[in-house]
């Protein structure tokens, strides 16, 4: 099935004639110990089917066990996000057949879910945007499909499939927004700031690992356009398979660009799932919702129902801990930072990092020279995300005391780090086992000095004449010599006794 | 030494009493059973599953144990039946259905597990309708199960083989399922005490769903003693069921003896009007209301204060039923697709996932089980679930608050337990709607979530009628000793149980003697 690629409107085109409404569905799996209805562990990565048991594979008779401590997170998300709690609450069942769903159907929550009618208010270029959280609901995972054979990995063309139940019952909250509109050039990187806000939040609360290359946040974008003007909005898309914040952005950005040339060619959107695809940054057809599926919801009778104690959800409230918008707010007064310093922290997904580097000892200007400079650039070359490289808050806090300290200066600095992401342990370890230390006044460091002055009469004369700028060119090929090892200060403080101070 | 026919003539009470006083042993019990099974249970047809060799081993290692002198409770080695609805870790389990052929559990139900650890001995899984579907138990994919009162006759449903096993001698006593009636009617029908508990009180978990909100599990047994001590053995909380109440059950095998003394008087009884009073009689057979209007009588004459009660959205009880219980099949059933058990139809490579799915169904499911998925089906779809599901929760309520009222004037409810006495085979296979009749007086207690009792009053047309007696929620205590006083005056009178009668019966009716 090759499809002929998508024709699309230049982005900024887009905006002359039509005004987006994006909406976002986001699924966060719990970090609970067990699973949903059972007491099945949740590990990620086990052996296919060895978390498992007569509850999670929907074996005929089995009945479900709702997890307490799943619930309790449900409830301080939607505390987060300023949700009402519901007093009275139920799952339901949604009712479809597919192999991976082993009951033939999920437990969710419909019409009674635990939470509803809250807000995130995201930040983009200095201006606020408020997102309006429809609900927050709990239900729980299903297993994962893997299609042997085929070119596609989809099920058509496969030569036979195999589910794995691991996945099945853990924990999952879903976090619905309302329709944002409004937000205009700027609704691709509001979705992006959204998911991102979301997932500060909840990695804030420790409800969950938050991790989108594992599947544990997961994205449905919703985008729509109408013309400006209209008073009606446009059919919507719904785009899943959205695995990175960056592709949550460009999701956006890519459905903008295609909608508005299905419309502009008088055309109609087809209310339908598309599929994100991270390689070509494009969208494709998945199944048209057109012909709506009826999942026959209807409350869960072998579950009872949820009636939160007004207390405890009060006591949940006070004990939530500081949420990233006050965090931040806090950390800016702390580090002297000013807005702009503060979102390129955030945008480039460093601000925890950072933080943890400032907690290790550093000082936050030598945690963000290292996390935005040196080692942003590292991961960038790599391909993967700040946070995937192999190198912790404290060994950064490490490495800059060992600057700090003058052991090493930031050439051999860069070095240690080289081995540190290598795999070869702590900073102190790779300085001692690489031999980076700084050198000292030491016999060598006096040759060099003294190798330098006699190769360079001409500029000695120079700096002896007043001119002491030329020392620096001294200083180079001393550097030289020592292949950077040498501290440049206690160079400088060398040739200065030697040729101005005699 | 006592003879095999002896042996399986003794209700379980005094088969237990033998065990424990070392006059009989749990192998010369089950060897009995198992006995006149392979006898009679070619003609009878209760069993769906028989492990001879599994129950012989299992009695010789309790006789062991009791021979080792080991502490061992009142129900050691005492043969059951289970409805083949329990799930029971490597026994083959149904649920009387083609599509859970040759599917062995991999865990025990929580009842079942109970009655393993009270050192019981499963003789077999007796048959039933498929996924409980029905009142004849003709529902069943494998085979007929016949009344032993009358070999033509139906033994009720859905729980016939637990029935039929027990009142012809085939177990002592079984468990059985009651979603609308499926304990009581049975029962009834077969001259057996079958006791619904109430909704919560027993677990539900190992037991293969039809209706979630309205499946209990209960005993069905030749004596209101015998009941009151198999439902001891399987009730009470049970956190893997979410729906299990946390409480202490009553002691309800204390209230059966002490019932059995007949005194009642204090004791408010309310006869429901509209279960074959006045007004209400269309459907129900002049025998059975013969026999029950006796019962009224002996209650009175025991010193109940009788009166009639209304309760008038009992006549809605069918009908919201049958879109309550047929909405959650739908759903229920949709876990048997062919991917993980049971059968699977049609994997051949050339039919895709839906229509394996689809052919699996199509054959796995008998015309019962498919009509109550298409009822339920429609009846959640959108559009339709405020009209159907939503209206049918709204009567569940309205008859739930006619039970409060009428708890607030007396202590139990009385009605017959079934309009007729066991209908020939055959008789309403081609008519739904006559067959659900047979539901008609079951099903409020049910939608209510209240525990109910069967217990013979008599026979009529030499076939079994029954008495229902209806309690409060958690008072299941209540039914008990009214079933025992009524089974104790009844005995007495005629000298002989109920079941005693069943041999010179049956072969009037033209079954074995």
């Amino acid at each position: 099935m090759t499809a002929t690629p998508d024709r699309l409107v230049e982005f900024d085109e887009v905006l002359t004639r039509y005004e987006p409404v994006i909406g976002l569905e986001t699924h966060v799996e719990l970090g609970t110990a067990s699973k949903m209805f059972c007491g099945c562990s949740t590990t990620f990565g086990a052996d296919p089917n060895t978390q498992t048991c007569p509850v999670c594979l929907g074996l005929p008779g089995s009945l479900p066990v709702a997890n307490a401590a799943a619930i309790e997170h449900t409830i301080r998300i939607g505390l987060a996000l300023g949700c009402r709690i519901a007093t009275w609450s139920r799952f339901a069942r949604k009712n479809y057949f597919y192999p991976d769903i082993p009951k033939g159907f999920q437990t969710s929550q419909y019409d009674e879910p635990l939470c509803t009618a809250g807000h995130l208010d995201v930040e983009v270029d200095g201006q606020t945007y408020r997102v309006e959280i429809e609900r927050v609901h709990l239900e729980e995972d299903t297993g994962k499909n893997l299609h042997v054979g085929g070119a596609t990995g989809r099920i058509h063309g496969a030569d036979y499939s195999l589910v794995d139940f691991n996945r099945a019952g853990i924990p999952l909250v879903e976090i619905v927004t309302r329709p944002i509109p409004g937000a205009g050039a700027k609704a691709p990187e509001v979705a992006r700031a959204y998911v991102t806000e979301l997932r500060e939040i909840v990695q804030a609360l420790g409800a969950s690992d938050v991790r989108m290359e594992q599947g544990s946040l997961r994205c449905d974008v919703n985008t729509s356009l109408a013309p400006i003007g209209s008073l009606e909005w446009g059919t919507r898309t719904e785009t899943k398979n959205v695995n990175s914040l960056r592709s949550v952005e460009r999701s956006v950005r890519y459905e903008m660009r295609r909608q508005a040339a299905v419309l502009d060619d008088g055309g109609r959107v087809l209310q339908e799932t598309r599929h994100f695809h991270e390689d070509t940054g494009s969208t494709s057809p998945g199944r048209s919702k057109e012909e709506a599926t009826d999942y026959r919801y209807f409350p869960e009778p072998d579950l009872v129902p949820l009636a939160p104690d007004a207390e405890w959800v009060e006591k949940l409230a006070t004990d939530l801990p500081e949420l990233p918008a006050a965090r931040r707010t806090r950390l800016m007064e702390e580090w002297g930072l000013s807005a702009t310093e503060m979102a390129w922290l955030v945008n480039a997904d460093a601000l925890g990092l950072v933080a943890g580097t400032v907690a290790a000892g550093a000082s936050p200007a030598d945690a963000r020279k290292w996390w935005l400079g040196e080692l942003a650039r590292r991961a960038n070359d790599a391909g993967v995300e700040l946070t995937q490289l192999a190198v912790t808050p404290a060994q950064v806090a490490e490495l800059a005391a060992l600057i700090d300290a003058g052991t090493i200066n930031d050439q051999l600095a860069r070095q240690a780090l080289d081995g540190v992401l290598a795999g070869e342990g702590g900073p102190k370890q790779v300085v001692e086992a690489r031999g980076l230390a700084v050198m000292g006044e030491s016999d060598e460091l006096v040759a060099a000095v003294e190798a330098a002055i006699a190769g360079a009469p001409d500029v000695v004369e120079k700096v002896r004449g007043g001119k002491v700028q030329a020392l620096g060119a001294l200083v180079g090929a001393v550097m030289k010599t020592t292949r950077g090892k040498a501290d440049a200060a206690t160079v400088k403080r060398m040739l200065e006794e030697r040729v101005v101070g005699s | 030494m006592v003879s095999s026919s002896e042996i399986t003539d003794l209700d379980a009470a005094e088969l237990g009493r033998r065990l424990g006083a070392g006059e009989v042993s749990s192998v010369e019990a089950t060897r009995a059973y198992l006995d006149r099974i392979e006898a009679e249970d070619g003609a009878v047809g209760a069993y769906l599953h028989v492990d001879g060799e599994a129950a012989l081993e299992r009695a010789a290692a309790v006789d062991a144990a009791r021979a080792a002198g080991e502490e061992l409770g009142p129900l050691a080695g005492l043969p059951v039946a289970l409805k083949d609805v329990f799930v029971t870790e490597g026994v083959p389990t149904t649920s009387g259905s083609r599509i859970l052929e040759g599917w062995r559990p991999p865990y025990d139900a929580t009842v079942t597990r109970r009655l393993k650890d009270a050192g019981t001995v499963l003789l077999g899984k007796t048959n039933m309708d498929e996924f409980a579907m029905g009142s004849s138990t003709e529902n069943s994919a494998y085979r007929v199960t016949r009344n032993p009162w009358d070999l033509s006759r139906i033994p009720g449903g859905s729980s016939g083989g637990s029935s039929a096993a027990v009142a012809g001698g085939l177990a002592p006593w079984a468990l059985g399922t009651d979603t609308g009636g499926s304990i009581r009617q049975p029962a009834a029908v077969t001259g057996l005490v079958g006791h619904k508990p109430t909704y919560g009180s027993v677990s539900r978990y190992g037991l293969i769903a039809f209706s979630s909100s309205l499946d209990q599990a209960g005993p069905m047994a030749r004596t209101v003693l015998d009941a009151a001590v198999l439902h001891e053995a399987i009730g009470g909380h049970d956190p893997r069921d979410s729906t299990s109440i946390d409480a202490p059950l009553p002691p309800l095998a204390e209230c059966a003896r002490r019932g059995a003394a007949g005194d009642l008087s204090g004791l408010r009884v309310g006869v429901v009007r509209e279960l074959g009073g006045e007004g209400h009689t269309t459907g129900y057979e002049e025998g059975v209301l013969a026999r029950f209007a006796e019962a009224v009588q002996l209650i009175e004459g025991m010193g109940a204060e009788v009166r009639e009660i209304s309760c008038p959205s009992f006549d809605l009880a069918l009908a919201a039923y049958y879109l309550i219980a047929p909405s959650e099949a739908s759903s229920n059933l949709a876990r048997f697709e062919g991917m993980r058990f049971g059968i699977r139809v049609s994997d051949d490579g050339r039919h895709d996932l839906d229509e394996v799915m689809a052919l699996t169904r199509a054959q796995g499911f008998g015309p019962e089980v498919k009509r109550r998925i298409i009822l339920g089906t429609y009846a959640l779809s959108a559009g339709y679930y405020d009209a159907y599901y939503g209206q049918a929760q709204k009567v569940r309520t309205l008859i739930t608050r006619d039970f409060t009222t009428a708890f607030d004037d007396v202590d139990v409810l009385i009605s017959p337990t079934t309009p007729s006495v066991a209908f020939p085979l055959g008789s309403r296979v081609d008519d739904p709607l006559a067959m659900y009749a047979a539901d008609l007086c079951t099903l409020p207690a049910s939608l209510a979530g209240l525990p109910a009792t069967s217990v013979p009053c008599g026979l009529s047309e030499g076939l079994p009628v029954g008495l229902q007696i209806m309690a409060p929620a958690l008072a299941d205590d209540r039914c008990y000793s009214l079933a025992a006083a009524v089974e104790a005056a009844l005995d007495s009178a005629r000298g002989h149980r109920l079941l005693d009668e069943l041999p010179t019966r049956a072969a009037a009716a033209g079954g074995p003697a």
